[in-house]
C-alpha cells in the first residue's frame, strides 16, 4: 500500500506503545470502579448490621416498659392490658376439626382464576402454584390458610434436628437465604430442577422479609414440604419470627396482599415459623443451621428443647431461658477468623465463633462440615475455618441490582461440595460494569445520607465543637472523625467524602452540605433536638410498637392504647410532653368513625405534638 | 548584622512552615492509603490479598503498568510468600509512590492520541475486531473478560464501531465523578 518497511516497523512500535497506554489506562479505570463497588458493599453491610443493632434499642425500650408499668397510673386496666397483651401467646379457641371446617367453608368466588388447591397436595397443585406466581397471580386466602394449617400440623411431629442420608439420592441441594426473592427461587428450580424424590432440597432459613414476594416463597416451599416430606427440608432462620417480620416487611406484605384473612394468616405463621426445625444433619457428618454455632451448643441438648417456645420477643423482654440462648446462637451467629467465642454485637444476639469453636463442635459430634447462611456474600458462597464452614446465600442482588451473586451447593455421598452461582437480571439489556456500580452506589449513598439526616443534631453539635470560629467548615479529618463516632459505622469516610459533602474554596468540608438532598421538596427542619428527627430516626421502632399493640392486626389502635404508648415512649426518650397536650392532640386528629387511630395517623400525631409543644414554648 | 539576623529568621520561619506543611501532607497521604487499604482488608487484621494490591494502588490515582506492579509486588511480598501483604510493609512503599508522583495519570489527550495511532486509516472510528486484535495481542494483553467488558461500553450499538473520541470523553468523565 505504498508503506515502506521501515514505516511499517515504526507504526508497529507506535501501535504497541498505544496499546500499552490504553491498557494501562483502562485497568486503572476498572480498579477505580472496583474500589467504588467494594465500599458500596461495605456501606450496605454496615447499615444492615447497624439496623439489627437497633433491635437492642427496641429491647431496652421494652425492658423500660416492663420496669415501669407498675408505676404508671397505679395498676390501671390500661397498663396491665398493654403488657400482658405483648407477652401472651394467643390460644386457639377452636378445635382442629372446627378450624378445618371453617377454612373449608370459605367461599372462593367464581371469578377467581388462580390455583385451587386440594389436600393432600399433588404435583398438579405445585405446578399450578409455580405457573400462577410466574404470572404474578395471588393465591386465594382460603388456600393459604389451609396450606399453613396443614404445614403446622405436619411440623408439629418433626423433631428439632432432622437426620438425612445421601444413600438413596444422587445429591442433596442446599440453598441459603432467599428473603422474599421469588426470581431467585425460580431460577434455582430452573437450573437445578424441582424438588422430588430424586432431587432433594434443604432450604436453610430466612425465606421472608426484605424482598417483595415472601408470601409466594413460603407458599411454594410449604407446598413442596407437604408434597415430598422426605425430600424437602426447611430449617428455621432468624427471620422466621414475628418480631423480625414486623420490622423487616413480611407482616406488611401479608396484610397488604390479604386484607380479609391476613390477620389469621399471621397468627398461623407465628406458629408455623416457631415449629420449623432448627438443624439438619446429613450422613451424621454435615451439620446445617441458619446462623452458626457457639461454644455453648450441644446438639443432644438441642434435640430436647421445646422449639416452638423460642421466640424473639422473649429475648427482647430479657426473659432468659437457658435453651433460648442456644437457639439464638444457632439462628444468629457469624463465623470470625480469630479464635474464641464472643458476643455478636453487630447483630445484638448470637456469637462470633472462631475456627477453634468450629473444630471443637465438629469433633464433639463426629462431624466434618458446617453449612450455614445468614450473611450475604458477593459470590453467593464462601468458605472459612480451613474449609470446615461453608456460607451459602441464595438471594442475588440482595443489596441492589448487581451487588452480589446467589448460589446453592450440592452434596453427594462422598460429601464433596459443588457450588453453583447465578444472578437474576431485571434488565434485558446487559448493563455495563460502570452502570452496575453506579446503581448500587447510588442506593448505598442514599441510605447513608438518610442515616446522616437521622442523626443531624448530634452531628451538628459535634461539628460545631471543631468549628470554633463558626465558619461552617472543618477539615476532612475532623469531618471523618465526627461522622464515624456519631454514626458508629466503620466505613472509609475520607474516600466517601466527595459523595457526601461539599468542599469550600479553602479545601475544607462545608459540613452542613451532608444533610442536603434527603427527600426532594422537604425543607430541612431547624437544628434543635426535635421530634421530626426523632420520628425519622425511630420510625421503624414506632411501626413495630404500633404493630405489637395492634395485636389483632386490624391496622388500628384505640386512643387509650395510643396515649399509654406515647407517654411511655416519650418518657423513655426523655422528651417531656404533658397529659393535656396529648389529649388536645388526640382530639385534633381525624379519627376513624369508631374512635381509633391507624398507623399513618399515629405517625402524624408525633408531628402535631411537636407543633403544639413549639407553640406552647413560644407563648410561654 | 541586623539584616543578617532578620534574614536568618525569615529562612527559619519558612523552613518551619515547610516542615509543618509536608508533615500534614504526609499524614493526609497516609490516611488516604489507610482508607483504601481498609476497604480490601476483609478480616480486619491489616492484611490484604496480594492480588488486590494492583486495584488498591490504582484506586489511589496511579497508572502503573502490569510490569510496574509486578516489581512492586515482588518488593512487598514476604520472604516466604503467604499470599497476603501486611499494612506495615505496604504503607512506606505506597507513601513513597504517592509523594514521588510515580506512575502519573494518563490525560484525556494522551489517551485520544493512542486511539488515533491505532486508527491507521484515519477513519475516526475503530472496528471491534481491530481494537480487539491490538489489545489482546500487543503490549500487556487484555484477557477475554477485560476485552469483552471494554467493548460492551465502547461499541456504538447502532453502527457497531468504536467512536473513540466519544468513548474517551465519556470514560474520562465517568472516572472523575
Amino acid at each position: 500500500r505504498g508503506c515502506s518497511r521501515s514505516t511499517r516497523v515504526l507504526f508497529h512500535e507506535y501501535s504497541i506503545k498505544a496499546a500499552i497506554l490504553i491498557q494501562r489506562w483502562y485497568r486503572r479505570y476498572v480498579a477505580h470502579l472496583e474500589m467504588r463497588r467494594r465500599y458500596t458493599w461495605n456501606i450496605f453491610q454496615s447499615i444492615e448490621y447497624a439496623g439489627e443493632q437497633d433491635q437492642l434499642q427496641l429491647s431496652s425500650f421494652f425492658s423500660f416498659m416492663l420496669d415501669n408499668f407498675t408505676h404508671m397510673n397505679g395498676n390501671g386496666p390500661g397498663n396491665k392490658y398493654l403488657i400482658s397483651h405483648l407477652l401472651d401467646s394467643v390460644v386457639d379457641p377452636l378445635t382442629e376439626e372446627v378450624r378445618q371446617l371453617k377454612y373449608e367453608q370459605i367461599v372462593v368466588p367464581e371469578s377467581y382464576c388462580g390455583p385451587r388447591l386440594s389436600f393432600p397436595l399433588s404435583v398438579t397443585d405445585t405446578n399450578a402454584l409455580l405457573s400462577a406466581f410466574k404470572e404474578e397471580q395471588t393465591l386465594h386466602g382460603k388456600y393459604v390458610l389451609q396450606l399453613l394449617y396443614e404445614t403446622k400440623k405436619f411440623l408439629k411431629q418433626m423433631p428439632n434436628i432432622i437426620y438425612l442420608s445421601t444413600s438413596y439420592a444422587k445429591e442433596i441441594t442446599i440453598c441459603g437465604d432467599l428473603h422474599g426473592r421469588l426470581d431467585d427461587l425460580l431460577l434455582i428450580f430452573y437450573k437445578n430442577g424441582l424438588p422430588s424424590a430424586e432431587n432433594p432440597y434443604i432450604f436453610n432459613g430466612d425465606f421472608v422479609d426484605r424482598g417483595k414476594k415472601s408470601t409466594e416463597i413460603i407458599i411454594i416451599l410449604f407446598a413442596f414440604l407437604l408434597l415430598y416430606p422426605d425430600h424437602m427440608h426447611l430449617n428455621r432462620g432468624n427471620h422466621e419470627d414475628h418480631i423480625m417480620n414486623l420490622r423487616y416487611g413480611f407482616t406488611r406484605e401479608v396484610m397488604q396482599k390479604y386484607k380479609t384473612h391476613g390477620r389469621e394468616m399471621l397468627q398461623l405463621l407465628q406458629d408455623v415459623f416457631s415449629l420449623l426445625p432448627l438443624a439438619t444433619v446429613i450422613d451424621n457428618k454435615v451439620l446445617i443451621v441458619h446462623g452458626g454455632i457457639s461454644d455453648k451448643i450441644d446438639l443432644d441438648f438441642l434435640s430436647t428443647v421445646e422449639r416452638h417456645k423460642m421466640l424473639l420477643k422473649y429475648v427482647l423482654f430479657h426473659m432468659v431461658i437457658i435453651c433460648l440462648i442456644q437457639v439464638v446462637d444457632i439462628l444468629w451467629s457469624d463465623p470470625k477468623n480469630q479464635s474464641g467465642c464472643s458476643p455478636n454485637s453487630f447483630r445484638g444476639g448470637g456469637c462470633y465463633f472462631g475456627p477453634d469453636v468450629t473444630q471443637a463442635l465438629l469433633q464433639k459430634h463426629g462431624l466434618c462440615l458446617l453449612i450455614r447462611s445468614h450473611e450475604c456474600k458477593q459470590e453467593g458462597y464462601e468458605l472459612c475455618h480451613n474449609g470446615q464452614v461453608i456460607t451459602i446465600f441464595s438471594a442475588s442482588n440482595y443489596y441492589e441490582e448487581g451487588s452480589n451473586r446467589g448460589a446453592y451447593v450440592k452434596l453427594g455421598p462422598e460429601l464433596v461440595p459443588r457450588f453453583f452461582q447465578y444472578q437474576v437480571s431485571r434488565s434485558t439489556r446487559k448493563l455495563t460494569l460502570h452502570q452496575r456500580v453506579c446503581v448500587a452506589e447510588g442506593s448505598a449513598l442514599r441510605a447513608l445520607k438518610e442515616k446522616l439526616y437521622a442523626h443531624r443534631s448530634d452531628l451538628m453539635a459535634a461539628f460545631q465543637q471543631y468549628d470554633i470560629d463558626n465558619t461552617g467548615r472543618i477539615s476532612t479529618s475532623e469531618w471523618a472523625q465526627v461522622v464515624e463516632s456519631v454514626l458508629r459505622l466503620d466505613l472509609p469516610w475520607r474516600t466517601l467524602r466527595p459523595r457526601l459533602a461539599r468542599l469550600g474554596a479553602d479545601g475544607n468540608v462545608e459540613y452542613e452540605s451532608c444533610f442536603e438532598d434527603i427527600s426532594p421538596g422537604e425543607p430541612i427542619p431547624p437544628v434543635t433536638p426535635n421530634l421530626a428527627e426523632t420520628l425519622y430516626r425511630y420510625r421503624t421502632d414506632l411501626e413495630i410498637i404500633f404493630n405489637i399493640i395492634d395485636k389483632d392486626h386490624s391496622g388500628q389502635i384505640s386512643i387509650e392504647e395510643f396515649r399509654q404508648t406515647w407517654k411511655l415512649f416519650s418518657s423513655h426518650l426523655g422528651v417531656a410532653v404533658n397529659d393535656q397536650t396529648i389529649d388536645d392532640m388526640a382530639r385534633s386528629i381525624d379519627f376513624n368513625k369508631d374512635g381509633s387511630i391507624d398507623f399513618n395517623e399515629f405517625l402524624e400525631a408525633f408531628r402535631v405534638v411537636h407543633k403544639l409543644v413549639i407553640k406552647e414554648q413560644q407563648q410561654g | 548584622e541586623v539584616t543578617e539576623t532578620s534574614k536568618k529568621s525569615i529562612v527559619t520561619f519558612s523552613e518551619i512552615h515547610h516542615f509543618l506543611l509536608s508533615d500534614t501532607i504526609i499524614t493526609e497521604t497516609q490516611k488516604r492509603i489507610s482508607n483504601a487499604f481498609d476497604v480490601f482488608d476483609h478480616e480486619s487484621n491489616k492484611t490484604v490479598d496480594v492480588r488486590e494490591i494492583g486495584t488498591i494502588i490504582r484506586s489511589l490515582g496511579c497508572f502503573p503498568s502490569e510490569a510496574d506492579l509486578h516489581d512492586i509486588i515482588a518488593e512487598l511480598e514476604e520472604e516466604e510468600p503467604t499470599g497476603f501483604v501486611r499494612y506495615e510493609k505496604f504503607l512506606p512503599t505506597m507513601t513513597k509512590i504517592l509523594l514521588e508522583r510515580k506512575f502519573r495519570p494518563i490525560t484525556e489527550d494522551l489517551l485520544l492520541q493512542a486511539f488515533e495511532v491505532l486508527d491507521q486509516q484515519k477513519k475516526g472510528h475503530l472496528e471491534p475486531e481491530e481494537l480487539t486484535k491490538y489489545l489482546t495481542q500487543e503490549g500487556e494483553p487484555f484477557t477475554q473478560e477485560e476485552m469483552d467488558e471494554m467493548l460492551s461500553a465502547a461499541v456504538d450499538p447502532d453502527k457497531n464501531v468504536i467512536l473513540y473520541k466519544d468513548f474517551v470523553s465519556m470514560m474520562t468523565f465517568d472516572d472523575t465523578r
